[in-house]
């Protein structure tokens, strides 16, 4: 795949569920077996162009979750390389139970795509909304779960699930006009985070959608004379232990995701965390375990102080 | 294995009765445990049919890639399954007895396990047709033969993810796949009359744009029949099979205290008595 300045660019304004017909059909090209499996989402999840290429690799089921799940773990059980997708909450919960039995307990080995997760269809409800499935998948045995920063990141994500030996979940936040946050290559792995940014007093671990707003935030937190590290954890299961332990130093551990406070990336990040003998207090940025009302994507972030200046306010709020 | 001898009934009815020999012991040895019992005597025809005369199978390689593909979706029914795996040699009669016991790969429901034959775990209701269609799809993509047999329960029927399943089959065109409704009329709690309606079966599948057959489950002649004759039909099949739960012993058939039960000692014996009989 082509990944130059103008790529990425494009792929920013597009998009992440765009940027996802375009990998698709990249990884076509060298995956003889691969298979991209929809609900009717074919527009939606930017494959109208893959469908068309590729119609021997993809197969629609209609508006029938379950039933996607299963076909795909037929098409997994006779070595097809299977890619999954649709809107986040029907991709994770509808089928949840399919998931659990036919990729967790039978271990097929599909990448699960869920679009529009996070706030970003507000305006359409918690219906479409999806601020549980990190939460729901991560109690699946065996299930790798990422949550890309950027278009970028979901094109090297999709290809290192895609030509993983385990079954995963992608988890796209975001809307068109995404922010960049990687504006050139870099090497991407499973289960290892990036630090964007170096800092002393505080960590701050986010993921997908949140990273740029938790980067915007460490500005501000300078201005201030609160110098913040922030780190990419891309991949929360599996979490990257390392990154967790070498953050026991700050003053304070932020989780800042555009998920439920319960179950999600802070959740994950507590549970490794309560095991060292010494660690410092974590705040949980998130949804606050509720359904609030509905409205547009900004409006959403500001109503869960989950923008730059909230972030800010809800830190200082915490540090000496 | 279809070899289509002229007295390829008595082979299959032969093989059945293995079947029901090895259900018996499997029931037993789960003790207090107890064991699905009649929704697994209930396919016991069907299972046999499959395993002895109808699937390829190559009975030294479980694995053999032209294999027909079978999917037991009313995973509970798992005693009938197992039963015929060790009549064709997977599973050693020794094993057979380790049924639900500790770290055993016989569980109360199936797990994959490819080298005892199992190509999939199954057990919660309404998955295995959804299963089925990817191999079939599969199947065909890769340009082979082979057809996949899923089995599913009439009670199975309530569950709604059967019917997205049966749905699309036909709408892939997969004339490759079967499946078998064991019609045994009960399910775990009482009849389906009395908790879910399944009536008018046959319609309801032949609507969905299969070709649809009803036969008599527990007739091996009229079940080779059905398949010969739908070989070249360019539809998925299925077949509502009218079957007897707890079939094959006078105190459980068509009782339904023997959906979940344990075999005791004398029932066993009275059991086997009866098996001897026929």
């Amino acid at each position: 795949m082509n990944i130059n300045e103008r790529n990425i660019k494009i792929w920013s304004t597009i998009g992440a569920r765009a940027t996802l017909g375009i990998a698709a059909l990249e990884l076509a090209k060298e995956i003889d077996n691969l298979m991209v499996l929809t609900c009717d989402v074919s527009t939606s999840a930017g494959l109208d162009r893959f469908r068309k290429t590729y119609p021997e690799k993809y197969l629609d089921l209609g508006i029938a979750e379950q039933n996607m799940i299963g076909v795909a773990a037929g098409l997994a059980s006779e070595n097809f390389n299977v890619i999954t997708t649709t809107f986040a909450p029907f991709q994770t919960m509808r089928c949840c139970e399919q998931i659990k039995v036919n990729i967790g307990y039978m271990k097929q080995k599909i990448c699960m795509v869920g679009i529009a997760s996070g706030l970003a269809l507000g305006t359409f409800g918690y219906t479409h909304c999806c601020i549980e499935d990190v939460g729901v998948l991560r109690s699946i045995p065996g299930m790798t779960i990422i949550s890309p920063a950027d278009s970028l990141e979901t094109v090297k994500a999709l290809r290192a699930a895609v030509k993983s030996e385990n079954p995963s979940y992608l988890r796209l936040t975001g809307t068109s006009n995404n922010p960049i946050i990687y504006n050139q290559d870099y090497e991407f792995k499973i289960g290892k985070s990036i630090t964007l940014k170096e800092g002393k007093d505080i960590t701050i671990f986010c993921a997908g959608s949140m990273v740029h707003q938790s980067l915007e935030a460490a500005k501000i937190l300078e201005t201030r004379n609160v110098s913040s590290k922030v780190v990419n954890m891309h991949t929360i299961k599996p979490i990257d232990k390392l990154a967790i332990e070498d953050s026991c130093n700050s003053e304070l551990i932020v989780s800042v995701e555009e998920h439920n406070v319960i179950g999600g990336l802070g959740s994950a990040i507590a549970e490794h965390k309560s095991s060292l003998k010494k660690s410092p207090k974590q705040l949980f940025l998130g949804i606050k375990d509720t359904y609030s009302k509905g409205g547009n994507y900004k409006f959403l972030q500001e109503k869960h102080r989950l923008t730059p200046d909230k972030i800010v306010e809800d830190i200082l709020l915490h540090i000496k | 294995m279809n070899t289509n001898t002229s007295n390829h009934i008595e082979n299959i009815k032969s093989f059945t009765l293995n079947v029901r020999k090895n259900i018996l012991e499997m029931a037993v040895a789960a003790g207090a445990g107890s064991a699905h019992f009649g929704g697994a005597l209930s396919i016991a025809e069907i299972v046999s049919t499959l395993f002895a005369y109808q699937m390829k199978v190559d009975k030294k390689n479980p694995n053999w890639e032209e294999r027909d593909r079978f999917i037991l979706s009313k995973g509970h029914a798992c005693l009938a399954y197992y039963a015929a795996l060790c009549e064709i040699g997977y599973i050693a009669k020794e094993e057979l007895k380790t049924f639900e016991k500790n770290d055993t790969n016989l569980l109360g429901h199936p797990v994959i396990n490819r080298k005892l034959g199992i190509d999939f775990s199954n057990g919660s209701l309404g998955m295995g047709l959804s299963l089925g269609i990817g191999v079939a799809i599969s199947s065909k993509k890769k340009k082979k033969n082979f057809n996949v047999y899923v089995i599913v329960g009439d009670g199975e029927c309530n569950e709604g993810s059967v019917w997205e399943a049966a749905m699309a089959a036909p709408n892939f065109k997969l004339d490759n796949l079967y499946v078998i409704i064991d019609k045994n009329n009960f399910q775990q709690t009482g009849s389906n009359k009395e908790i879910m309606s399944v009536e008018n079966l046959k319609d309801k599948w032949s609507s969905f744009g299969w070709h649809t057959v009803e036969l008599d489950g527990h007739n091996i002649q009229e079940l080779c029949n059905f398949f010969s004759n739908s070989k070249k039909i360019a539809k998925p099949k299925a077949v509502i099979a009218n079957t007897i739960k707890g079939k094959g012993f006078s105190f459980s058939e068509n009782n339904n205290d023997w959906h979940h039960s344990v075999l005791s000692k004398s029932f066993h014996e009275k059991a086997l008595k009866e098996l001897m009989e026929k």
